[in-house]
């Protein structure tokens, strides 16, 4: 029993504070307690990611509530010292918005953490996601306890229904709907699955979930697989996610241990067992059917539906998929009911959303929000703003498959309709932020070429169409574009989306869409004036120097990488245009400004 | 590891509770012993293990134990503060193992003052 303990330091070990030394951190301060024998009064436990990716490694301190971030080894002995011998906490450790503000020592106050609604996420940083007892404490099981002990599946469905719980995987397709068609469809053998197959470029959702608290996700599927009547689980995660997998696999264990997983769970009669299928990081195998070949160890390749997975999944059994935070939200929407889900959020969106903040903006990291709220709240409250006095330009929702909302419209809520009428989708959940400094022609290229290298190949449209997308995009970002090129990539987005089998193909034009839907004067700029407003397509890019501002002090011409600065000391220097690479050196080296980029 | 029932896992919840009242920074009572290096050299950690003694032996699960620095009277230490429920914080004054047990059993968790012990606002010391 761990009653004697005075404190808890709830030490974040996510895969990005690891990457910056957490397990360092919780061992030091393991030790630095034991040379002060404070072992037996403050217990160091290792968490799920706390979200403030940003400022990692940190570490809150309970019951104070005290925050500290960006901690390293050399900083234990005397923050163990101070605070948790003396009782001082330690201010330099603590958060502060910028140098200037005055340090912030409760986490509750930190602007990061002050708007999210943790629900899926309701455990992340209080539970050692490797100790079953930790998620017991925290009301675990207790969903499953009601559900085994008080409701018939169909009572379950029609709850899960009544949240109006949807889809997180991206398409946000009811829940309730989903599992009533997979209980109906006849067959004494189903499979549940939780998709763990995040693939978008810069998502971490899914992964932190099953770092944090890989029992939610375990509790939600058997569940679900009472509910419909399942007896075998299937969890599919990538390969590159080995902490998620280690956790998992260390919580599938325990749970099987206790009973919670394999026969006759708390003598009901309702079996259910899971197993980890790893898959190989193909961004079509999060596509259902795609990732049901793979599971049976067949190509992740997509196919026709009908049959749908409900009728016709897994070795040719009814089976029913939801992604990784839809499992989660299941757990608490039984425990605490659906009448308190379905009271967060929008008409038609309930809930809330875990976005992953990413890009140019101050406090990257893991955010959990209610549904409606506005873009303009999560970049600028939570997320901090742009960062370097930089001004916002868009965000990208929904990774690849998604599209750019710009600036003015950062009033936009955050509801399946409302985004989808900006013509980007919910997506499962990535949230690119992109300041003035970023070309939209640029961007859009990026994720279609993520896209074209991720096809399967089956359809054709997806399989050449996106490659000749990308071939025009390169060719206006290198200033060869001519003004057919617009209209080609309109013509060109509407057959792939017309034409392709699965939303990999269907979505996949979605950046090049919006981006020219709000950024069109941007593409005009690169094919009618060979000039990129953003000043990053290199070819589009002319260096020159200001007589006027040049003071012939030679760092320019010394930094040239290919001399192709000409011009003696204390005399005004000159850019050879032929000679020039435009690889801004001269730019960032002048020092009174004289430099100009065009 | 055996097979759980209901109740063993409902006992699992509530043993855990501390724990979970800890992480979540929730209790009837905090008392915040202040360790200052007045307060360490006159004795707090007697007083802070008495206390972490006394709750484990009593099996109390919702009171909170912080510390802080000097109080600012290093003449009365050990001191401890005392919150309970939403009444304004009582300061105690010159503790040992037994007046701490004491003020736990009946200030923290009872919601009655000590007033022997206590350090009225406004006057020299009751003590």
């Amino acid at each position: 029993m761990d009653i004697n303990f005075r404190s808890h330091l709830l030490v974040c070990t996510g895969t990005g504070c690891v990457s910056n030394g957490a397990f360092e951190v919780k061992k030091a301060l393991e030790d630095e307690l034991k040379k002060h024998h404070l072992e037996h009064e403050i217990q160091v436990v290792g968490t799920g990611c706390n979200g403030f990716c940003e400022r990692g490694p940190v570490m809150l301190v309970q019951p104070e509530g005290v925050f500290y971030q960006q901690l390293s080894v050399e900083d234990v002995p005397r923050l163990v010292e101070e605070h948790f011998l003396k009782g001082r906490p330690v201010e330099e450790l603590m958060y502060s918005p910028t140098e200037r503000d005055a340090s912030i020592p409760l986490m509750r106050d930190i602007g990061f953490f002050k708007d999210q609604v943790l629900v899926a996420l309701r455990n992340r940083g209080s539970i050692d996601p490797e100790v079953i007892d930790d998620y017991i404490a925290h009301d675990g099981y207790i969903a499953l306890e009601k559900v085994l002990t008080s409701m018939s599946p169909e009572e379950v469905i029609a709850e899960i229904k009544e949240s109006g719980l949807r889809g997180r995987g991206g398409a946000g397709f009811p829940t309730g709907l989903k599992w009533g068609f997979c209980r109906r469809s006849p067959g004494t053998i189903k499979y549940v699955v939780c998709n763990g197959d995040e693939g978008d470029p810069g998502a971490f959702m899914d992964r932190s979930i099953l770092e944090a608290d890989p029992h939610s996700v375990l509790e939600g599927m058997t569940i679900g697989a009472y509910a419909i009547g399942a007896e075998h689980g299937i969890l599919y995660v990538r390969d590159e996610y080995p902490l998620a997998i280690h956790r998992l696999e260390v919580a599938i264990d325990q749970a099987r241990g206790y009973g919670l997983l394999g026969e006759d769970i708390f003598g009901s009669g309702c079996n259910f067992d899971v197993r980890v299928v790893r898959g190989g990081g193909a961004f079509v195998c999060g596509e259902e059917t795609a990732l049901m070949a793979s599971i049976e160890g067949k190509a992740g390749r997509p196919r026709f539906r009908p049959p749908f997975p409900a009728e016709k999944g897994i070795w040719g059994k009814p089976t029913n998929i939801n992604n990784v935070e839809t499992w989660a939200n299941v757990p608490v929407i039984i425990h605490r009911g659906a009448d308190w889900f379905a009271s967060l959020g929008t008409e038609t969106s309930k809930g809330t959303k875990i976005f992953s903040l990413v890009g140019k903006i101050t406090n990257s990291g893991l955010v959990e929000v209610p549904m409606g709220i506005s873009i303009k709240k999560i970049v600028f409250d939570i997320g901090g703003g742009v960062p370097d006095g930089k001004e916002f330009k868009a965000v990208q929702i929904g990774g690849p498959s998604g599209g750019c909302i710009p600036a003015h419209m950062k009033d936009t809520i955050i509801d399946y309709e409302s985004l989808a009428k900006t013509g980007a989708i919910m997506g499962s959940g990535g949230l690119v932020v992109m300041d003035e400094t970023t070309c939209m022609v640029d961007v859009a290229r990026y994720f279609l070429e993520f896209t074209q290298s991720e096809s399967c190949g089956k359809c054709t449209f997806c399989r050449i169409g996106t490659k000749r997308m990308m071939e025009i995009l390169t060719r206006i970002c290198e200033g060869k574009g001519v003004p057919e090129d617009i209209p080609l990539l309109e013509d060109l987005a509407e057959r792939i989306c017309d034409t392709s089998l699965c939303a990999l193909g269907q979505t996949a034009p979605n950046p090049v869409l919006t981006t020219l839907r709000f950024f069109r004067n941007e593409y005009e700029a690169h094919i009618h004036d060979k000039r990129c407003p953003a000043h990053v397509c290199r070819a589009l890019l002319t260096y020159s120097i200001d007589p006027e501002k040049c003071t012939g002090c030679t760092l320019c011409a010394r930094k040239c990488p290919v001399d192709a600065i000409a011009g003696d000391r204390k005399e005004v220097h000159v850019i050879d245009q032929e000679l020039c690479t435009r690889c801004g050196e001269c730019y960032m080296a002048c020092r009174f400004d004289a430099v100009i980029r065009e | 590891m055996a097979k759980l029932t209901i109740a063993e896992l409902r006992k699992i919840r509530e043993q855990a509770k501390r724990s979970r009242n800890l992480r979540e920074g929730e209790g009837k009572a905090r008392i915040t012993v202040h360790m200052g290096t007045c307060g360490i050299a006159s004795g707090a950690r007697e007083v802070m293990d008495a206390l972490l003694t006394a709750m484990d032996e009593r099996g109390i699960r919702d009171v909170l134990v912080t510390t802080s620095g000097c109080a600012g009277l290093c003449s009365h230490e050990p001191m401890v503060t005392v919150e309970y429920a939403n009444t304004a914080p009582v300061k105690y004054a010159k503790l040992d193992g037994d007046k701490i047990v004491r003020i736990l059993l009946e200030h923290a968790m009872e919601g009655r003052i000590v007033k022997e012990y206590a350090l009225a606002v406004g006057s020299e010391k009751m003590s």
